[in-house]
């Protein structure tokens, strides 16, 4: 049943104007940065910034406005004999895989064609993984806020902490522990925010990574490694399964 | 002892005739190196044939010219020094020389040339030596066209490919120095030359010198070597057109300028080195049309260096272009291209009509703080980086570039 509702959501999504859009702005700008240069490595890099901006704040604003949109169909699903879990976990999944969907068109397929490589493969990996997380973190928004507008405020609240503020944090912090050994205070700083964390992981794949002297040569031991990738993935999962499961929490007992 | 007499006839009877060619090898009139020296007289040629010669230490200490045909192997055993060269005027070519011990008293070589003049080391090969080719206190030396590889047991056992300690006018070109602990080492070495040599994969430093004046570098090419390239407390020394490249790494840079003095470094690349040039206590120096490209740090310029000159350079693709620990007051930067700059040419001169700032915001924080490099290529930092060169507070505002070029400069 819940496979079928997430195939109904997602085909829904996909047929609507805005997953198009999205899918086609980010190929219009991945074929830009590709063509532009010439230098595929710089492509990257400029693909990276634009990724990580973009990517958290349409799977946020998106998936709240798709919450509040369909808020009727989600009390419909609701009467029917269906746990309330397999109603909102298949509209997350359904936004999830629509995003998802866009994400391959728009950035997989140039980045295929272009950059095959491992930095490439890893930056596909890094967009998708951001997708669930930040769909994952507007659907807890979503779930909490009743008005749509305050829905969609503490999404660009999110976007705005997690892709600008908490790096100000980590700077701050930083500067106040400076005597202090930091390997251990800037992976937590890193661990607390995904898009740091998919940042520094594509960074790693680059040849920017060995430039980091002594720091690079840590973050590297760190991440670069076999385990610091699989904990970093880890980290990402736990970024995805953390605000899932806070989400179906919260809509069991919720009142529709 | 016939052999012996054998010798002693064709010593006495060659003698009118001038230069003699005495041959060695297997079949022919020696087979042993050290029987054909004793028998040779000055001006004579010794050519020796293909094999394998194991005859510990071989001293030559009159002016003869050593030939190897078909790369006769010395072989050192692992025990002594394989060639010890002290008379003026020796020419050694075309010899394998292989296994030469080392000593922890005295340093052992390949090849030694010790207080003499005119000796020329050519077209050998030296392998799996402790020092390989090594000139003490020696004038008007050349060494070309070697080829020298070490097996790096560690810093502490290994020599260095090419030494040279207290010596004048040499000669080190077309070398290629691969796996020793220093490439090509220099001490208290002046006027000399160092050209074309390719120098790669040394624990330690590619090139190092030190209180070595007045040298010449040219066209020699250091690649992923532990630390790069170092010199240090010398005086107007020229490289030119050199290639600086890989050295990757927490203390690794591909130059090391500490205490150099009317200097020039001219039209040099520098590519993907953790630090491309660092520059400690140097004065008086020029710093011109050099390439430097994908470093983690292009130029990091210690505050105790002044009345340098940083002009016409290009810089691209590197994390940080410029870092410093002070203010740089006295040190210029005149006419470079900066890939970052953000600059607008209204007249269309080629020149930026606005100065460019060449240290940004976040190279100084990282400078401070390294683990902040975690920020690098965040949209915040980007922030930063703009709000300070529109109005620097914490960079120094005298650090600038009044005429950054438009286009790089073709190199």
């Amino acid at each position: 049943m819940m496979l079928r509702i997430v195939k109904y959501v997602a085909i829904e999504i996909l047929r609507g104007r805005i997953a198009l859009a999205y899918a086609g702005f980010l190929l219009v700008a991945s074929l830009g940065l590709f063509n532009l240069g010439g230098d595929t490595a710089k492509a990257l890099v400029g693909l990276l910034s634009l990724v990580l901006m973009i990517v958290p704040l349409v799977s946020l604003v998106f998936a709240t406005t798709h919450f509040y949109n369909t808020q009727e169909f989600v009390e419909l699903l609701a009467a029917q004999p269906l746990p309330r879990t397999t109603i909102l976990l298949a509209q997350m999944i359904g936004v999830m895989l629509a995003l998802a969907a866009a994400l391959l068109v728009g950035i997989a397929v140039p980045v295929l064609l272009y950059a095959g490589t491992v930095t490439g493969l890893t930056l596909i990996a890094v967009a998708l993984l951001l997708t669930a997380v930040f769909t994952a973190l507007a659907f807890v928004a979503a779930v909490l806020a009743r008005d749509k507008a305050r829905g969609i405020g503490a999404a660009l609240l999110i976007w705005f902490y997690f892709g600008l503020l908490h790096d100000g944090v980590t700077l701050y912090v930083l500067f106040l522990l400076e005597d202090f050994p930091l390997e251990g205070i800037s992976l937590t700083l890193l661990a607390l925010n995904p898009i740091d964390l998919g940042r520094v992981l594509v960074l790693l794949q680059m040849d920017v990574s060995a430039l980091m002297g002594y720091t690079g040569a840590m973050l590297k031991d760190l991440l670069g490694t076999g385990t610091g990738k699989l904990f970093a993935t880890l980290v990402l999962g736990a970024w995805i399964a953390l605000p899932v499961g806070a989400a179906v929490w919260i809509f069991r007992r919720k009142d529709l | 002892m016939r052999r012996a007499f054998f010798a002693a006839l064709c010593a006495v009877t060659a003698l009118p005739l001038g230069a003699v060619e005495w041959h060695v090898g297997p079949g022919q009139r020696f087979e042993r190196i050290r029987d054909a020296l004793t028998a040779a007289a000055a001006g004579d040629t010794v050519t020796v044939h293909g094999g394998v010669y194991r005859e510990g230490n071989l001293s030559v200490d009159k002016p003869v010219t050593l030939v190897g045909v078909g790369w006769p192997r010395l072989d050192g055993e692992d025990r002594v020094e394989v060639l010890t060269i002290t008379a003026s005027g020796v020419t050694v070519r075309g010899f394998e020389i292989v296994r030469g011990g080392a000593g922890s008293l005295h340093d052992l070589a390949g090849i030694k040339v010790a207080s003499a003049s005119r000796v020329t080391v050519e077209d050998n090969r030296v392998f799996g030596c402790s020092f390989g080719i090594y000139f003490s206190k020696a004038r008007d030396g050349v060494a070309r066209r070697n080829e020298i590889r070490g097996t790096p047991v560690g810093e502490q056992e290994n020599g260095n490919g090419i030494h040279a300690w207290s010596c004048e006018r040499l000669v080190f070109s077309d070398n290629t120095v691969d796996r020793h602990r220093d490439g090509i080492y220099l001490e208290f070495v002046s006027d000399s030359h160092i050209e074309r040599n390719r120098v790669t994969g040394n624990l330690r430093y590619g090139l190092h010198f030190m209180s070595a004046h007045r040298n010449v570098y040219r066209e020699n090419h250091f690649i992923r070597n532990g630390a790069g390239v170092a010199v240090m407390y010398s005086r107007e020394v020229t490289m030119e057109a050199n290639r600086f490249s890989h050295s990757w790494g927490s203390a690794a840079y591909g130059l090391l300028l500490k205490d150099l003095t009317d200097s020039r470094i001219r039209g040099n690349v520098f590519e993907r080195n953790s630090i491309a040039v660092t520059i400690q206590s140097s004065t008086r120096m020029v710093f011109e049309g050099n390439q430097l490209r994908a470093n983690g740090w292009a130029l990091q310029v210690e505050s105790s260096s002044t009345d340098n000159l940083y002009s016409k350079n290009n810089f691209v693709g590197n994390a940080f272009d410029v870092t410093t620990n002070g203010e740089l007051e006295l040190n210029r930067f005149e006419g470079n291209y900066w890939d970052r700059a953000e600059l607008y040419d209204l007249d269309r001169d080629g020149v930026g009509d606005v100065p460019h700032r060449p240290l940004s915001l976040f190279a100084k924080l990282v400078d401070r703080v390294p683990a902040a490099l975690l920020l690098l290529r965040s949209p915040l930092v980007h922030f930063l980086d703009r709000a300070e060169r529109i109005f620097p507070t914490l960079t120094p505002d005298k650090l600038l570039d009044p005429h950054p070029v438009m286009r790089p400069h073709p190199l």
